[in-house]
């Protein structure tokens, strides 16, 4: 509101100008004290770390500049196995994740055992520890001993596949589940088969909703198929290791999480994104 | 000449309670037939049952001549035929004002996309929304998205159209154009069964009104009749109620 005369010639009456005063004294006392209490804060923090009495051999052991800068190629080397991988998991997992949502809404009676196989395999995997399924994957189905067996990367995306599907199926359940029955009574009434329904009307609307849950599994993802490297590939952080086990420095680790963070960081700003959109488009219906 | 609807003895139970018991009506080509009656006394459910969203539990209904009660018929074909306007518009929401329209008529009357778009402007144009075409629904007010509903539901040239108190979730002010539309429809002859608690409107758009108590067709007879000389007492005590209101 401002203080001049509007186009209609109105002036704010000395009460509305009075609260107008008081409302911007109180914005500015409260930017002046968050400036404050960051700066305190930064300070204490600085000094409690770098005044600890073991600060310079930390210094030494974690941040060490000709140590990063030596550990950098191999260490980026195992982010692109890292890289590699996340995009081929997280196209399985969506689509193993989808198809299993839709089969646990099939009403059909025919469908009952493939509806109790995707409901078993979403309690399943979602119980069971990602490491204890990639140790299955990796070294037992190997050691079956079947030709053609595929390399232990892709059998450990295959893990990755079933435990992440299993978590994002329920998301999109959930999604499925929160149209609302009447639009599937419209979109029924106007002739659309099931199928011509979920496809055209529910779905689109359940991704939608549901896409900042979802963005937010595949960034978690994103750190955990790194855990592959315990069957064997070297990603960031095994790279990171065993540069670490050579000069018994752990500055690689730290090179290898700034990374890790680097990438998080444009999936995180889009899954901002896309829920404040969410939430704008959901306000305004 | 056959009616375009004919609902016998049609029976229909919701956990144990008895929602419709032995309603008959017919319905001719070009009719408006309007159910009035409390909440509850069963109008939805019929139209519901009408459009195979519900399965009667006992009675026949004929469309066009054609039992549609038989568990035989395919569903999908029977609701090609039946517009059906709700109480809540159910417009898509991820959808344009122009593609909550053309949906059905490409996916389900198999229509190129620029034939059905030009139809759907057509019909926009009939409902008087030709401008907003590009719109999301929840850009429009109430009762433009009810007109939209209604435009959705008319583009496939229904035999039949239900309507389903298209004005019970409309601010006051905006009733008046819902109305006047469906005033518009009557007068092009098309066949609708209308759900209404509007006494005004349905005494001036029905050939026919049926009085629903209890899941029961209690009477029925031109509005004229029915609404200034009604032969049952519960008739009287539910229009007194309702003008009291009103």
């Amino acid at each position: 509101m401002s203080l001049t005369p509007g186009p209609d010639g109105y002036t704010p009456s000395a009460r509305q100008r009075e609260r107008i005063a008081y409302r911007r004294r109180q914005s500015v006392r409260s930017v002046a004290i968050a400036a404050v209490s960051t700066l305190v804060l930064g300070v204490a923090l600085m000094l409690g770390v770098t005044g600890s009495p073991g600060w310079q051999r930390v210094r030494e052991s974690f941040l060490d500049a000709s140590v990063a800068r030596a550990a950098l190629p191999s260490v980026l080397s195992g982010l692109w196995l890292n890289l590699r991988l996340l995009v081929f998991c997280a196209v399985g997992a969506l689509a193993l994740g989808l198809g299993i949502a839709l089969l646990r809404t099939l009403r059909p009676a025919v469908f009952f055992p493939l509806r109790a196989l995707a409901t078993s395999y979403t309690y399943v995997f979602r119980g069971a520890p990602l490491i204890i399924v990639l140790y299955v994957m990796t070294f037992g189905v190997p050691g079956l001993r079947l030709s053609g067996t595929p390399s232990v990367l892709v059998l450990g995306g295959i893990a990755l596949v079933l435990v992440y599907g299993a978590y994002l199926a329920e998301v999109f359940r959930a999604g499925i589940e929160s149209v609302h029955p009447s639009q599937w009574a419209a979109a029924r009434s106007l002739g659309l088969t099931y199928r011509q329904t979920l496809r055209h009307v529910v779905l689109p609307q359940a991704v939608r909703r549901v896409a900042p849950p979802m963005l937010n599994d595949l960034v978690a993802m994103q750190k955990d198929v790194g855990l592959i490297s315990l069957a064997g590939p070297v990603d960031a952080i095994r790279a990171a290791q065993i540069v670490t086990a050579e000069t018994y420095d752990f500055t690689p680790y730290i090179v290898a999480g700034v990374l890790f963070v680097l990438l998080a960081v444009p999936l995180v700003a889009i899954t901002d994104r896309i829920t404040v959109r969410a939430a704008r488009r959901q306000g305004a219906v | 000449m056959t009616p375009v609807l004919a609902c016998d003895s049609v029976r229909k139970v919701f956990h144990g309670n008895v929602v419709l018991d032995d309603v008959s009506l017919t319905v001719d080509e070009g009719e408006a037939v309007v159910l009035i009656g409390a909440s509850g006394s069963g109008k939805s459910t019929l139209l519901r049952c009408v459009n195979l969203l519900e399965t009667v539990d006992d009675g026949t209904i004929h469309l066009d001549g054609r039992d549609i009660t038989d568990p035989r018929v395919n569903a999908d074909e029977v609701r090609r035929n039946i517009g059906v306007v709700f109480q809540s518009y159910n417009l898509f929401p991820h959808l344009t004002v122009l593609d909550n329209i053309t949906l059905a008529l490409r996916r389900v009357h198999k229509r190129r996309r620029r034939d059905a778009e030009q139809h759907a402007r057509r019909v926009l144009d009939q409902v008087g929304l030709a401008d907003r075409a590009g719109a999301y629904p929840d850009r429009l007010s109430g009762g433009q998205q009810q007109r939209v509903a209604i435009a959705r539901a008319l583009a496939s040239y229904p035999r039949l159209l239900l309507l389903d108190e298209v004005t019970s979730a409309l601010d006051p002010e905006l009733v008046g154009e819902v109305l006047a539309l469906v005033h518009e429809l009557k007068g092009m002859g098309i066949t609708m069964v209308i759900a209404t608690h509007e006494m005004g409107f349905a005494r001036e758009v029905a050939d026919r009104v049926c009085f629903l108590d209890a899941g029961r067709i209690l009477e029925s007879g031109p509005p004229a009749e029915l609404f200034d000389a009604p032969r049952e007492e519960r008739t009287r005590r539910f229009l007194a109620r309702v003008s009291a209101r009103g």
